[in-house]
């Protein structure tokens, strides 16, 4: 564990992208202490300019809502959506995997398949259907992205099954006639974490990007403040008020960056052999 | 004729996709809310029982599901996708006649990514540590974390609404009734900003590969031989190991096929390109189901398409790689 921090804190982008992340989160946490009002409410004259009210320190939009406040509470769908779809899709992902690395053969032939589908298919194009039959809601979007974003964790975690199931103390466990789900769970699963982490990682930035899409395109839950949202609706001013467009779009560009960041410290923190190869 | 043997078995997988995908579409407006009829009709007629009762009767929604798949892949496969009821025009019709402007689009953004991408990987990999390296690398992360729609939002204004340079959307000049060559001009300086933008994303990607590609290949023992016979580095880098490295960039480039054509929604409705993007985008507004599922079907078919060739065009120009591998 200490050479792993060690490893971890060696990496200043990792150290850089944690601090964004962090503070993100607080914003995200405070986001009702700090902007008691409703996001949608108009708190003021529309159009003001940012830094001239310290009121509304980055202006209001042109229904006269606060922009700070739309930004504070956007922190929470953007985060709020790219865990909890990445949870769901490395889930799925290390059933299909293992299943299909474990017992190998027809099954393996038939789950790779499913996932080949879903990998051809294009993510996006698919998240927006899915969000647009379903209706527009946190669920569906959540749903959506999980959906369109497991194929490369089951990929992974079968790759590691493979080569895991053959080896010696896997060999035993079958010897002593340990349940097939409890060697999965105990004996091989807990070994292919490494790059489980990292994977997933790297997929909540995916997925915080195909959020910001969905909401831009018209398909965000219309009860939450996001920033595609807010990119989305402040497009028609963009010659007149171009930072309402400018700011969300930071936000999104930190926050995403900053989960690559951590994406890559922990991948040469937890699988040092894989440095040399330059990243990706 | 051994090298052709792969051929069928890659057809058969091919053809297996996008059947998955008329069902999965099939199935989506089954598992839509509500009645399939009314989803199928859009807002523009799901009020109208009658024409509720008549659209059931014609797509057999009153039979068992396996005929309705049936019927539905019959209708697909000759080129039917149902109809749009908000604009009354086969979907079919729509698709084709705004294919071709996304198609000059995407193709457009894949060359230009890349080229660019692969130019830069190499530049960065032949100088590892050094500052371009790290310039190029800190832009492929910066670009590989910017949503595609507000890059393409911020290009507007700076070179369309600030410097002038370049129309900021739509594909032709409206109404200037050019032909020949000068129409050709005013398409590719319509073409500059969303290629651009869409690309940048792409850039990114192809360029960190690239540079793996080149590091991992440029310490291979061959390339040790080749140094050590005296080869100018130039040419090795340019014989020996760039042609090697390309190999993973090209597959890679295959996959990223199906997201550049996702992508395209983004860019077509920030730009108002006249492409399926646009179309999609225009479907969701309207909440018009037969044209939103036709794009998607027709987006995944030329995904596979280009997926295919890709696979092809690897396995030929790599004869290492074996006919059942």
């Amino acid at each position: 564990m200490k050479s792993f921090s060690r490893r971890y804190m060696r990496n200043k982008g990792a150290v850089v992208g944690i601090a964004i992340v962090v503070l993100v989160m607080l914003v995200a946490l405070l986001a009702g202490a700090l902007f008691p009002s409703n996001p949608w409410n108009a708190v003021a004259e529309p159009l003001l300019d940012p830094f001239t009210d310290p009121a509304y320190p980055l202006g209001t939009d042109m229904l006269g809502r606060d922009i700070a406040a739309g930004l504070a509470y956007g922190a929470r769908v953007s985060l709020l959506v790219g865990v909890v779809s990445t949870l769901v899709a490395t889930l799925i992902g290390i059933s299909i995997g293992a299943l299909a690395g474990y017992y190998g053969g027809r099954v393996d032939d038939l789950l790779m398949r499913l996932t080949e589908f879903f990998q051809t298919i294009p993510t996006l194009a698919m998240a927006v259907v899915l969000v647009a039959i379903f209706q527009p809601s946190i669920t569906s979007i959540v749903g959506a992205i999980a959906l369109v974003s497991w194929p490369p964790v089951a990929r992974l975690v079968r790759g590691e099954f493979l080569s895991l199931r053959s080896r010696e103390f896997v060999q035993a466990a079958v010897v002593i006639g340990l349940r097939p789900s409890r060697i999965i769970f105990t004996q091989i699963l807990p070994n292919t974490m490494s790059p489980i982490i990292v994977t997933a990682s790297l997929m909540i930035a995916t997925a915080i990007l195909t959020e910001s899409a969905l909401s831009f395109l018209g398909l965000g839950d219309r009860n939450m403040m996001s920033w595609g949202f807010m990119i989305g609706a402040a497009r028609t001013m963009l010659r007149e008020s171009w930072w309402m467009s400018f700011m969300p779009g930071v936000a999104i560009l930190l926050t995403v960056l900053a989960v690559n960041l951590i994406g890559e410290g922990l991948n040469d923190a937890l699988n040092p052999h894989l440095r040399s190869r330059g990243g990706l | 004729m051994k090298s052709i043997g792969f051929v069928p078995n890659r057809l058969a997988k091919a053809v297996f996709v996008v059947l998955g995908v008329i069902v999965l579409n099939f199935l989506l407006i089954h598992l839509a809310p509500g009645d399939p009829a009314s989803v199928m009709a859009g807002e523009a007629g799901a009020g109208d029982e009658q024409f509720l009762a008549q659209l059931r009767q014609q797509f057999g929604l009153d039979q068992p599901l396996y005929t309705q798949v049936w019927l539905y892949l019959k209708g697909v496969v000759q080129l039917d996708l149902g109809f749009s009821y908000r604009n009354n025009v086969p979907v079919a019709e729509l698709i084709l006649d705004r294919l071709p402007a996304t198609l000059l689009l995407t193709g457009s953004a894949f060359v230009f990514s890349l080229l660019l991408g692969v130019a830069l990987g190499v530049m960065a990999a032949a100088r590892r540590g050094r500052i371009a390296d790290s310039a190029i690398m800190t832009g492929a992360l910066l670009f590989y974390a910017t949503p595609l729609f507000w890059v393409s939002l911020m290009a507007i204004l700076v070179f369309s609404i600030q410097l002038n340079w370049v129309p900021p959307f739509g594909m032709e000049s409206v109404g200037a009734g050019l032909t020949g060559f000068a129409r050709i001009v005013d398409i590719a300086h319509h073409l500059v900003l969303p290629v651009v933008t869409l690309g940048l994303f792409f850039t990114a990607v192809y360029t960190r590969i690239t540079r793996a590609s080149m590091l991992e290949v440029s310490s291979l023992e061959f390339v040790k031989t080749a140094k050590a016979k005296g080869v100018p580095p130039g040419q090795i880098t340019r014989r020996h190991v760039l042609r090697n490295a390309l190999l993973p960039v090209f597959t890679f480039a295959g996959i990223q096929a199906g997201q550049l054509l996702g992508g395209a929604v983004l860019t077509e409705t920030v730009f108002a390109w006249p492409g399926i993007g646009r179309l999609m985008f225009d479907a969701l507004l309207q909440r018009d189901y037969p044209v939103l599922l036709g794009v998607f079907l027709v987006t995944a078919v030329m995904v596979v398409l280009v997926n295919l060739a890709t696979d092809m065009l690897y396995r030929f120009v790599d004869p290492r790689i074996e006919v059942n591998a």
